[in-house]
């Protein structure tokens, strides 16, 4: 079964913006600073109705990767490129989904994200490859699909859960 | 990106004058603390009381600047906000790094056995 936070925001798209209720919808251009004002308004957003400071914590890094590998590589060729975010609070817990219109995934699949093997001399440990490993430690229900030139990623963090 | 530091005898303290080590600063943190490790002492202990948010770019830029370190001298982590440990902890480089509780405890050399 689909989410009910991906069928509304499916609806949402086809006609006129508007504020429901639990729901936020953020757009920004997909640059690093403009990502870090993103974050913060989000979080600026999130704090006085409740969410606690680790759950800030953590969707703020699983925001914070997605968001920045959209800027380095969907968008790696496109200065103008742009994000959606939309956000919805359920009694599951907020419901996320990230839009763009970049690069389609690699092999069109959000990447595995093992943990890295630190078994190794300080010289060869690795300086990259735990963004979809943190992601996918602290996110859940994570779905992607490219159609019609568009990414959407689309996860549940199990944090500001409704009554 | 604002590195401030302060050398004792045999260790130099680089404390991260930033709330953050994201996408947006990580670079421009490891040539920094490049520079003030390859003329720093023995010992260089970062302090990162500061800091609220690390996310993987800011790790893989700490991770750098160990690796960054010369033949001999030694980069230790201090004062983790629970946020920045938890990144630590989630991708096991507490393992890699000797991580102190503050920056007194450090300059001590009282390593903290986590």
């Amino acid at each position: 079964m689909r989410p009910e936070g991906n069928l509304q925001s499916k609806v949402a798209r086809r006609i006129a913006p508007q504020s429901k209720e639990n729901e936020l919808r953020i757009i920004l251009p997909a640059r690093e600073n403009a990502v870090r004002r993103g974050l913060k308004s989000i979080k600026n957003g999130l704090g006085p109705i409740g969410f606690s400071y680790d759950e800030l914590a953590s969707l703020e890094l699983v925001l914070a990767e997605i968001l920045n590998n959209i800027v380095e590589h969907a968008y790696r060729d496109n200065e103008a490129g742009i994000i959606e975010i939309q956000m919805s609070q359920t009694t599951d817990g907020l419901w996320c989904t990230i839009i763009d219109t970049g690069a389609m995934m690699p092999n069109g699949e959000p990447p595995l994200g093992m943990q890295c093997d630190l078994n190794c001399d300080v010289a060869d440990l690795p300086e990259g490859g735990f963004g979809w490993f943190l992601i996918r430690e602290l996110a859940h229900d994570l779905e992607y699909t490219h159609e019609e030139g568009q990414n959407r990623l689309s996860f549940r963090m199990s944090i500001g859960r409704l009554n | 990106m604002k590195l401030n530091h302060q050398d004792f005898e045999d260790v130099r303290v680089v404390c991260v004058d930033e709330n953050r080590i994201d996408a947006a600063c990580a670079i421009q943190f490891k040539d920094e603390m490049r520079g003030l490790s390859e003329a720093g002492p023995s010992r260089i202990i970062l302090d990162l009381g500061n800091v609220e948010f690390l996310d993987s770019s800011g790790l893989g830029a700490v991770v750098a600047a160990l690796k960054a370190v010369r033949h001999g001298q030694r980069l230790e982590l201090a004062a983790l906000h629970p946020t920045v440990q938890r990144v630590f902890h989630l991708t096991r480089m507490d393992t890699v790094f000797t991580i102190h509780d503050s920056v007194s405890t450090a300059v001590e050399g009282v390593a903290n056995a986590s």
